[in-house]
C-alpha cells in the first residue's frame, strides 16, 4: 500500500482579539487530529461548522502552518521551507466555484497558472496543450478554454476547478465541500467526475463534507469531528452502520432521509454548538448529550477501542 | 453519459449571451444623467483635442482695440467675438477652448499620478502584516484630515507656484482615497477562495497582488478615478484663481477666473464663462462617475 | 378551505438580454392546515413566484396571473397599502439566511415588538408579554433575557428561531418558509424543521416550504410540487412522489440521490438547467430527457391529469395500464 498522507496529533490554535491591554485568548480550532491516506482511497471528514474540518483542509494543503503535531507527505516530514517542493502533491476544489475561479481570467489562464508558477522550465505551447487536455479530462469542451468563467453554470466552474488542481497531477486532493453549492441534478455529475478520476489517476481525497449521504457514497474512511477534535474514526461501513459516538448517531439521525417515513423516531439534540472559545471541559459533547453522566463533563475522553471513539460510554 | 469525457452543455442556444461591453452599457444607459454627462464629457475632450483648428484666436493674442467686448448677441457685441474679449482683448472663446485642453490635461495626469500611487500603497497596506497596514493608514488618516486645498497650498508654497507643481500637490491630495479604496477592496478579495487556490499553487506575493487580486479590485477604482478627475479640474482651477497654480497668460479656466476678478461688475462674461466651462465638466463628469459606478458595482446590477 | 389560489401564475424580467420568463404558468393551491413543498433547482422560479405573489419584486418584474387569490381576496391590482395589511398578519415568510434577515442595529425585542406594534396595535405590556411567549413558543431558553439580545450575539439556530417568532407574531394563516434550513447544521436543521410541523400541527395554519433538498421533502411535507425552469412539471402526495414519480424529471432526479445509489456510478441527468439564453422549443427537460422524442423537442407537452400527478409531460413514467 502506498501512503500518501499522514498526519500526527496535527493541531492548529488561533490567537484572538487581544488589543493592547486584553490578552489574546486561544481558539483550539483543530486538536489531535491524527489519520492517514492511502493512494486511491478517500478519507472523510464529517462535522458541523465549527468542527475543524476547514483548518483541517488548511493545514494539509500547506497554506498554514500547524501549531503541534507532524504531517508527513509522499513520504516527506512538511516544513514551511520545503512548502514549495511539495505544491504540486496537494492540491485544493473549495465549495463555492462561484468563489474560487478568478473572474479576471480565462480558463486557460486559470489553468495554466499552477504550470506557470511551478514549472517555469515549461514552454508556453507544453502548457497549453496539458491545460487543453485537462479541459477534456474533466469534461468540458475544448472552445472553453477561452472562455471567462462567468459563462459558466456551477457544475461547470466546479469542474474547472478540479481541473486546475490537477494540472500539477497531485496524489492528494483536498475537497472541501465540492458539491454542496451544487444543485442536485449536478450533484452526481461532479461525483461521478470525481470517483472516475480517482480511479484513472490513483488519487487520495481527503473529502470534507457536512452531508452525510454523500460522504456514504464516496468515503473509505469516515472521522467524525466535533469542535475541532476528531470524535469517531473507522471504515465507512463501520461509522455508518455501527455508530458508536453518541454524536455520530445523533448526526446520523438527523440527516433527513428520502424515504418518507413517518414513524421514524430522531434523535433530539439539546441545545447549540458551543463557541469555539470556551470549549467545556471534560467531553466537548457532554452538555448536548443525552447520556451524559458526571464523568463526562469531568476528563475529556480520548479515542478509545478497535473501532475508535472518543466516548465514556459507547454506543454498540 | 456518466463518464467522465462526457461533455455538459448540448442544450440549443436560441439568443446569444450579451458581451460583458453590452451588459455594460445597457446598465449604463439606465441612468439618463450619466449618459448626457458622458456626451458631454466627449464633447469637451473633443474641443480639447482639435483647439487649434476649432478657435477662431490664438488664445493669447491680443487686440488692443476691442477690450471687453460684449458677447454677440449683447449690445455693441460682434460675432467676430462670439463670447466677448477679456480686459487685454483676448476672444473668450479661443481661450475658453484652449482651457479645456489645460483642465484635461490636468484631470488626467492627476488620476494618473493619485491612483498609481494610491493602488500601489493601497495593495501594500492590504496584503501588509498588521503593524505596516497601520503604519500606512494613519499616515493617510493624517493627509485626509487636513483640509484638502490648504494642503495643496502649502505644497504649491513648497514647491513654487506653477502648473505641473499644482498638480502633483492635488495628486498627493487625492492619492488617500484611492489607498483607502483600494485596501478595502483588497480585503475583500483576500477572504475569496480563489486567492487562496492561487496560494495552494504556490503563488508567490507580487503574483498574488498584481495577477490575482489586482484586476478583482478595479471597478471601484474605475468609478473613483472619475470622480477624482472631475476633483482635479477643480482643485487646479481653485489653486489658479489663488494665484498658485497656472500662472498667466495660460488660458486655464481658473486663472482666467482669478485674472479678471476685478471686472466682475462691469463686465460679467469674462468670469461667468470660464464658471460655467468649470461647472458643466465637473458635473458631466461626475454624473458620468455616478452612471460608471451603477454599471460596474454588482450588487446594484441584480435589480 | 382553500387559503392561497394561484392559477397560471407567470413572471417576466426585463435583463440586459431581453426578457426572461422565470415563472411560466404556474399553479399553487394551498389548503388550511396544508404543508405544501415547492422543490426545485436553482433557478426554477421557486422564490420568485412567491416573491411575486407577495409583491416583493423588483420593478424589472411582470407579473401575470388569471388567478391569485388568499382567502378569497383577490391580490391582484391590489394597492400596495392594502397588501400590506394581509402580508406580514396573515401571510407571512422566513427566509434562508437567519443572520441577514434581522436587522442588526436593533435588539431582537424590538424587531418583534415592532410587528406586533403595527399589525395588531397592542399596547406596550401586552407586547412585551406576547414577545415573551412567542420566544417561548419556538424553544428559546431564557425568553425574558433574549430579548435584549442583539442578532449578532445569536447563533444561526437561534436567529433563524427568532425569524420563525416573528413570522409567527400575528398569528399567520399562512407561513412561506423559502430554504429556511439551508444556511444552518443538519443537528440544527432538524430542530427548525422539528419546530415548524409542530407549529404547523398547532395553530392549522398553512405551510409552504420552498426547498431544493428531497430529504427534508421527504421527512415534512404533505404534498409536493417539483418546479423546473419556471414552470411546474409534477405534483403529487409526498409518499406517492417518492414511490412513484411521473415525469422523467422528478424521476431522474431522484435517482440521482447518492442516498439512493446502488452502485459507485451515479445515475445523472445530463446537462444544466436551461438559463435565459438556452430555452429550448417545446418541453423544457427534452434536452437533458433520456426518454425525449422529436414531439417532445418541437411541441409544448400537455399536463396530464391528477392520476398522473399532473406531470407535464408527453409521454409520463411509471403509468399504469388504462390510466394513460
Amino acid at each position: 500500500m502506498n501512503t500518501v498522507v499522514t498526519a500526527q496529533n496535527l493541531a492548529r490554535h488561533y490567537e484572538v482579539g487581544g488589543g493592547l491591554f486584553s490578552k489574546p485568548s486561544v481558539v483550539k480550532a483543530l486538536s489531535e487530529a491524527s489519520f492517514t491516506i492511502e493512494a486511491g482511497k478517500t478519507l472523510a471528514v464529517v462535522g458541523e461548522s465549527g468542527c475543524g474540518k476547514s483548518t483541517l483542509a488548511r493545514l494539509v494543503t500547506m497554506i498554514e502552518e500547524p501549531t503541534a503535531g507532524t504531517l508527513n507527505i509522499a513520504g516527506k516530514d512538511v516544513t514551511p521551507d520545503n512548502w514549495d517542493t511539495l505544491r504540486d502533491t496537494v492540491q485544493i476544489v473549495f465549495q463555492d466555484p462561484y468563489g474560487s475561479l478568478n473572474l479576471r481570467h480565462r480558463v486557460g489562464a486559470i489553468l495554466e497558472e499552477p504550470l506557470k508558477i511551478n514549472r517555469p522550465d515549461m514552454s508556453a505551447k507544453e502548457r497549453q496543450a496539458k491545460a487543453r487536455e485537462m479541459i477534456e479530462l474533466v469534461g468540458l469542451r475544448p472552445e472553453h478554454y477561452d472562455r471567462f468563467p462567468h459563462m459558466f453554470s456551477g457544475g461547470q466552474r466546479q469542474r474547472i476547478a478540479v481541473a486546475r488542481a490537477l494540472m500539477l497531477e497531485p496524489k492528494l486532493l483536498v475537497l472541501d465541500e465540492p458539491v454542496s453549492a451544487l444543485d442536485l441534478s449536478i450533484q452526481s455529475q461532479v461525483l461521478n467526475l470525481l470517483l472516475d478520476l480517482q480511479e484513472r489517476l490513483d488519487l487520495a481525497y481527503l473529502f470534507i463534507s457536512h452531508d452525510l449521504s454523500v460522504v456514504r457514497h464516496v468515503a473509505d474512511d469516515v472521522v467524525v469531528m466535533y469542535l475541532g477534535r476528531p470524535v469517531e474514526f473507522g471504515s465507512k461501513e463501520a461509522v455508518f452502520g455501527n455508530p458508536r459516538h453518541p454524536y455520530t448517531k445523533a448526526l446520523l439521525s438527523a440527516t433527513p432521509s428520502t424515504e418518507p417515513n413517518p414513524e421514524k423516531k430522531r434523535i433530539k439534540l439539546e441545545g447549540e454548538l458551543p463557541s469555539p472559545l470556551n470549549i467545556p471541559d471534560g467531553c466537548p459533547f457532554a452538555p448536548r448529550c443525552w447520556k451524559a453522566k458526571s464523568k463526562c463533563r469531568e476528563q475529556r475522553p480520548d479515542l478509545m477501542g478497535e473501532h475508535p471513539a472518543a466516548c465514556w460510554y459507547p454506543e454498540g | 453519459m456518466a463518464d467522465v469525457s462526457s461533455s455538459t452543455n448540448t442544450t440549443p442556444t436560441t439568443t446569444v449571451r450579451p458581451g460583458r461591453f453590452k451588459e455594460f452599457w445597457r446598465y449604463f444607459r439606465e441612468n439618463r444623467g450619466a449618459v448626457i454627462g458622458f456626451y458631454v464629457f466627449i464633447f469637451f475632450l473633443i474641443v480639447a483635442i482639435f483647439a487649434p483648428l476649432i478657435s477662431p484666436f490664438e488664445p493669447s493674442t491680443q487686440n488692443r482695440g476691442a477690450t471687453l467686448v460684449p458677447p454677440a448677441w449683447q449690445d455693441g457685441g460682434s460675432w467676430t467675438y462670439p463670447l466677448g474679449t477679456d480686459p487685454l482683448g483676448r476672444d473668450m472663446l479661443s481661450r475658453l477652448i484652449y482651457g479645456a485642453r489645460y483642465s484635461f490635461l490636468v484631470g488626467t495626469i492627476v488620476v494618473i499620478l493619485a491612483a498609481t500611487g494610491g493602488i500601489l500603497t493601497g495593495l501594500i497596506a492590504g496584503f501588509a502584516p498588521r503593524w505596516l497596514d497601520t503604519i500606512i493608514m494613519r499616515i493617510m488618516d493624517i493627509i485626509l484630515s487636513i483640509p484638502s486645498l490648504l494642503l495643496a497650498l502649502v505644497l504649491v508654497a513648497i514647491l513654487g507656484p506653477s502648473l505641473l507643481n499644482a498638480m502633483i500637490a492635488i495628486a498627493i491630495v487625492l492619492q488617500p482615497h484611492y489607498v483607502r479604496l483600494t485596501r478595502a477592496a483588497v480585503m475583500t478579495e483576500l477572504s475569496k477562495d480563489y486567492v487562496v487556490s492561487a496560494r495552494v499553487a504556490g503563488a508567490k506575493l507580487p503574483r498574488l497582488m498584481f495577477v490575482t487580486v489586482l484586476p478583482n479590485c478595479l471597478a471601484p477604482i474605475i468609478v473613483q478615478a472619475a470622480l477624482s478627475f472631475s476633483n482635479a479640474i477643480l482643485d487646479v482651477a481653485a489653486l489658479g484663481f489663488l494665484g498658485m497654480g497656472a500662472q498667466p497668460p495660460t488660458p486655464e479656466w481658473g486663472t482666467m477666473l482669478a485674472e479678471s476678478r476685478e471686472f466682475i461688475l462691469r463686465a460679467w462674461w469674462v468670469v461667468t464663462f470660464p464658471g460655467v466651462a468649470i461647472l458643466t465638466t465637473v458635473l458631466a463628469i461626475n454624473l458620468m462617475g455616478d452612471g460608471l459606478r451603477d454599471a460596474l458595482d454588482p450588487k446594484l446590477k441584480r435589480s | 378551505m382553500t387559503l392561497l389560489n394561484i392559477r397560471n401564475l407567470s413572471v417576466d424580467f426585463d435583463t440586459a438580454g431581453g426578457q426572461f420568463r422565470a415563472v411560466d404558468g404556474v399553479d399553487i393551491t394551498v389548503n388550511e392546515g396544508d404543508i405544501l413543498s415547492i422543490v426545485g433547482e436553482s433557478g426554477s422560479g421557486k422564490s420568485v413566484s412567491m416573491l411575486a405573489m407577495m409583491g416583493l419584486l423588483p420593478w424589472t418584474a411582470t407579473i401575470t396571473a388569471d388567478e391569485m387569490s388568499f382567502d378569497g381576496v383577490d391580490l391582484r391590482g391590489m394597492t400596495a397599502k392594502s397588501r400590506r395589511k394581509v402580508i406580514g398578519r396573515d401571510m407571512s415568510m422566513i427566509f434562508q439566511e437567519p443572520m441577514s434577515s434581522l436587522n442588526p442595529c436593533f435588539t431582537v425585542g424590538f424587531q418583534i415588538k415592532e410587528s406586533l406594534r403595527i399589525h395588531m396595535k397592542m399596547d406596550r405590556a401586552a407586547r412585551h408579554r406576547r414577545a415573551v411567549e412567542l420566544l417561548d413558543l419556538v424553544g428559546i431558553p431564557d425568553p425574558e433575557k433574549r430579548l435584549k439580545a442583539f442578532p449578532h450575539q445569536m447563533s444561526g439556530g437561534m436567529s433563524q428561531r427568532v425569524m420563525i417568532a416573528m413570522a409567527l407574531a400575528c398569528k399567520p394563516r399562512l407561513l412561506i418558509a423559502d430554504e429556511p434550513t439551508t444556511a444552518l447544521d443538519v443537528t440544527i436543521q432538524a430542530q427548525i424543521l422539528d419546530l415548524l410541523t409542530d407549529l404547523q400541527k398547532e395553530t392549522g395554519m398553512g405551510l409552504i416550504l420552498i426547498t431544493h433538498d428531497m430529504g427534508v421533502v421527504a421527512e415534512t411535507a404533505q404534498r409536493v410540487q417539483v418546479q423546473y425552469a419556471g414552470q411546474k412539471v409534477e405534483e403529487q402526495e409526498v409518499r406517492k412522489l417518492f414511490a412513484e414519480p411521473h415525469h422523467p424529471y422528478t424521476s431522474a432526479l431522484l435517482a440521482a440521490l447518492p442516498e439512493r445509489a446502488t452502485e459507485r456510478h451515479l445515475p445523472t441527468i445530463p446537462g444544466v438547467v436551461p438559463g435565459q439564453y438556452d430555452r429550448p422549443e417545446g418541453c423544457l427537460f427534452s434536452p437533458r430527457c433520456r426518454f425525449a422524442n422529436d414531439t417532445c423537442r418541437k411541441t409544448d407537452p400537455p399536463v396530464q391529469p391528477p392520476e398522473l400527478g399532473l406531470a407535464r409531460c408527453h409521454y409520463p413514467v411509471n403509468a399504469k395500464e388504462g390510466v394513460a
